[in-house]
């Protein structure tokens, strides 16, 4: 569906069900260079279980057609003005890497709102490289495919996302490639690892947030790997589950990761 | 985030889309022959049917035998994902019925396989999708061609059977220009010696009876997603691709271009055609097709060094008019070749015999290793007469827009010893020309 904020057109895939502001509302926060359809499989099957959600397209991707903005606590903010705008009082948050600072952000700017928090692919600090971040700024196709070899731990990750016969790592470049592409007013591969770069506030965030939390690993993740989290997970006091895969858990996970949201989300 | 570089053309061929067996540990993908799969409980049913989850339900829809051929070409081609079809008729087909519908058109090369332009010619109009045919190498004439109503462009890698090679960077912006994807036939390079999406191509398909499988044992196809082609601002802009872009009454208003911002084409086709028209692709055949993927490289290798050497004792015969090859000097789409085909200009291709047609049949009869069958990228040499048998059911003016005539004989260059190659056509040559 579609929503105007601050003048700005932006998008939120409901899940194939029509958003209902009076049922509990799930949010899902997309990473870097990503949009909603990281989410697809994951908001069907909430949106049919109870939830209504709410998969937004982040300001400057996809369909949320304007500039991005500039830090993850402007981001964190952002995402209350939304659920002000769509009638959203609480909600749960889950959060893909940059999602999850994001999440994070916004479970601390208004802990009385977040009614739970999954950081999936996380870290705190999430560092980028200087060497990574000098190709997003020069080469930002050749870095999205750099990336993209860091962020899976398999050749296949059945049964494929979005659905059988589906090259997962094809369709992430793609996608990247996409988002890219889309945004005409900056360069958004530099632009999102860098706000991912400059975010230090995720400890103190960590110290306002009163929901509960999850965090969501990938035991091979090169992007984020699992001991970058351990700080965050105890300053939240937050249980965590470990998949057996790289950085894109909804590609190669898809099925693991539903279970590990379902059985710690309460309505 | 040093060290790492990506695989290899050779290493996707082997791995892309597989693992190890988890129920049982078999390091070579596992023959699933069954129609069905058992659910867990009435919840994940629903959830699979409801496109909550991912798996399979039938394997009419998917298979996972059939998954890992499909995301293995995917990976090749340098693809989101794939769909295996009964044959590459079936994803020709496929591709089309996804976009197209009565009242649309569609403009092709006029240098098809004689399956190919039957289809496009006669029996979509019958459904009323029209077709215009324009020569590949006639740019303005792709451009002209274009008309409101027009949902895609279609063309061969390689012409069959004059290997006209198509200027794929050319056609694919003129596409694009008009908010249409470009839709190639790649059978005849295979992603080894030419991968469309790199220049600009947006679907591939591949009648995987060919190259892809490589031992003449099964039929099969596979229509291949670049994911680059944005069916949504198409739609925005002029109004096209409402199938991908408007509610489908067909899967409860899905709208595909929402639910995948680069899969939506893939989600259609497997959602609508595959599920409907019904031409999947045996997981037996999908298995046999995967073996021959793990040693096409090598294979492909071995078939441009054996087809440029015949290619050119041919060429330096007295009794041959002309070599249509690519990889000759002499072909008008040679310079373009020397671009887009580096590794070579594939394995099949035609010449022309002096003489008469009865000195064609004599040539054809007098060979020895040389299969006389309708097929080509067999490991093992075939011949064949496109006018009398794959092309025989154009008439003067359409064989002549391809490139054929009475005389045109089509090789398709095997695996053998190329000097055993050699010595059979000097043979049958000698032979025919008595």
């Amino acid at each position: 569906m579609n929503i105007q904020l601050n003048g700005q057109p932006v998008y939120a895939y409901t899940g194939g069900k029509p958003f209902d502001p009076a049922l509990p509302c799930i949010v899902f926060i997309h990473g870097a260079m990503n949009d909603h359809s990281v989410w697809t499989l994951l908001a069907r099957w909430f949106a049919h279980h109870g939830w209504t959600v709410l998969a937004v397209d982040l300001p400057g991707h996809g369909r949320s057609v304007s500039l991005p903005l500039d830090s993850v606590e402007d981001l964190g903010a952002w995402i209350w003005q939304l659920l002000d705008a769509a009638g959203v009082q609480q909600a749960a948050l889950v959060g893909h890497s940059m999602g999850s600072l994001i999440a994070l952000e916004a479970a601390a700017q208004a802990p009385e709102r977040a009614s739970q928090l999954f950081l999936l692919a996380t870290a705190s600090p999430m560092k980028v490289s200087p060497a990574l971040l000098d190709l997003a700024r020069t080469q930002p196709l050749q870095a999205i495919k750099m990336v993209n070899g860091f962020s899976f731990a398999s050749w296949a990750g059945k049964p494929s996302y979005p659905g059988p016969g589906a090259w997962m790592q094809g369709g992430e470049i793609a996608l990247k490639r996409r988002m890219q592409k889309l945004q005409t007013g900056v360069n958004l591969f530099e632009h999102d690892f860098r706000i991912c770069d400059a975010y230090a506030g995720a400890m103190s965030a960590a110290a306002r947030v009163k929901c509960k939390s999850r965090l969501i690993l990938g035991g091979l993740d090169q992007m984020t790997a699992p001991k970058q989290a351990r700080a965050l997970a105890e300053a939240l006091q937050s249980s965590s589950v470990t998949l057996d895969c790289g950085h894109s858990l909804m590609a190669e996970r898809p099925d693991q990761l539903l279970q590990a949201i379902r059985e710690a989300l309460v309505p | 985030m040093s060290g790492y570089s990506d695989p290899g053309f050779d290493t996707l061929a082997l791995h892309a889309g597989a693992s190890p067996d988890p129920a049982t540990g078999a390091r070579v993908t596992p023959l699933h022959l069954t129609t069905s799969f058992v659910f867990e409980s009435a919840e994940q049913a629903a959830s699979l049917f409801n496109m909550e989850r991912a798996g399979h339900v039938y394997s009419r829809i998917s298979n996972p035998t059939t998954a890992v051929f499909e995301e293995r070409i995917a990976a090749l081609e340098g693809g989101i994902g794939a769909i295996a079809t009964a044959s590459g008729q079936a994803a020709l087909h496929l591709a089309i019925t996804t976009l197209a519908g009565a009242g649309s058109h569609i403009v092709a090369s006029s240098a098809l396989y004689g399956g190919s332009h039957n289809l496009l010619h006669y029996t979509l109009a019958r459904f009323g999708i029209q077709t215009s045919f324009v020569r590949p190498g006639d740019l303005d004439g792709w451009r002209a061609a274009i008309r409101p109503n027009t949902k895609l462009l279609f063309g061969e890698t390689l012409g069959n059977p004059g290997m006209d090679l198509l200027d794929i960077p050319q056609v694919a912006a003129i596409a694009h220009e008009a908010g249409l994807p470009l839709l190639l036939d790649s059978t005849l390079t295979t992603p080894y010696l030419l991968r469309p999406f790199e220049h600009g191509a947006d679907l591939v398909y591949h009648s995987a009876t060919k190259f892809l499988s490589g031992h003449g044992t099964v039929v099969g196809g596979v229509l291949v997603d670049s994911g680059a082609f944005d069916w949504q601002a198409a739609h925005d802009r002029h109004g096209l691709f409402a199938e991908l872009c408007e509610p489908y009454a067909g899967f409860h208003g899905m709208v595909f271009s929402e639910e995948s911002t680069v899969g939506a084409f893939l989600l259609r086709a497997r959602r609508e055609g595959l599920r409907d028209f019904g031409a999947c692709l045996s997981p037996h055949s999908a298995w046999l097709i995967l073996q021959g993927i793990e040693t096409l490289p090598l294979r492909m290798q071995r078939h441009v060094q054996n087809a440029q050497r015949v290619a050119e004792f041919l060429a330096a015969q007295p009794t041959v008019l002309g070599v249509g090859y690519p990889g000759l000097a002499t072909h008008p789409d040679h310079a373009l070749a020397q671009k887009l085909l580096p590794r070579g200009c594939g394995s099949v291709f035609s010449f022309d015999l002096k003489g008469s047609r009865e000195q064609g049949r004599v040539f054809i009869e007098a060979l020895k290793i040389f299969s006389h069958l309708a097929n080509v990228g067999d490991c093992r040499s075939l011949v064949i007469h496109p006018a009398s048998t794959t092309h025989s059911r154009m008439d003067d003016a359409a064989l002549h827009l391809a490139g054929i005539s009475a005389g045109t004989i089509r090789l398709s260059i095997g695996l053998e010893d190329a000097d055993d190659l050699i010595d059979d056509l000097k043979r049958a040559l000698k032979i025919a020309s008595r």
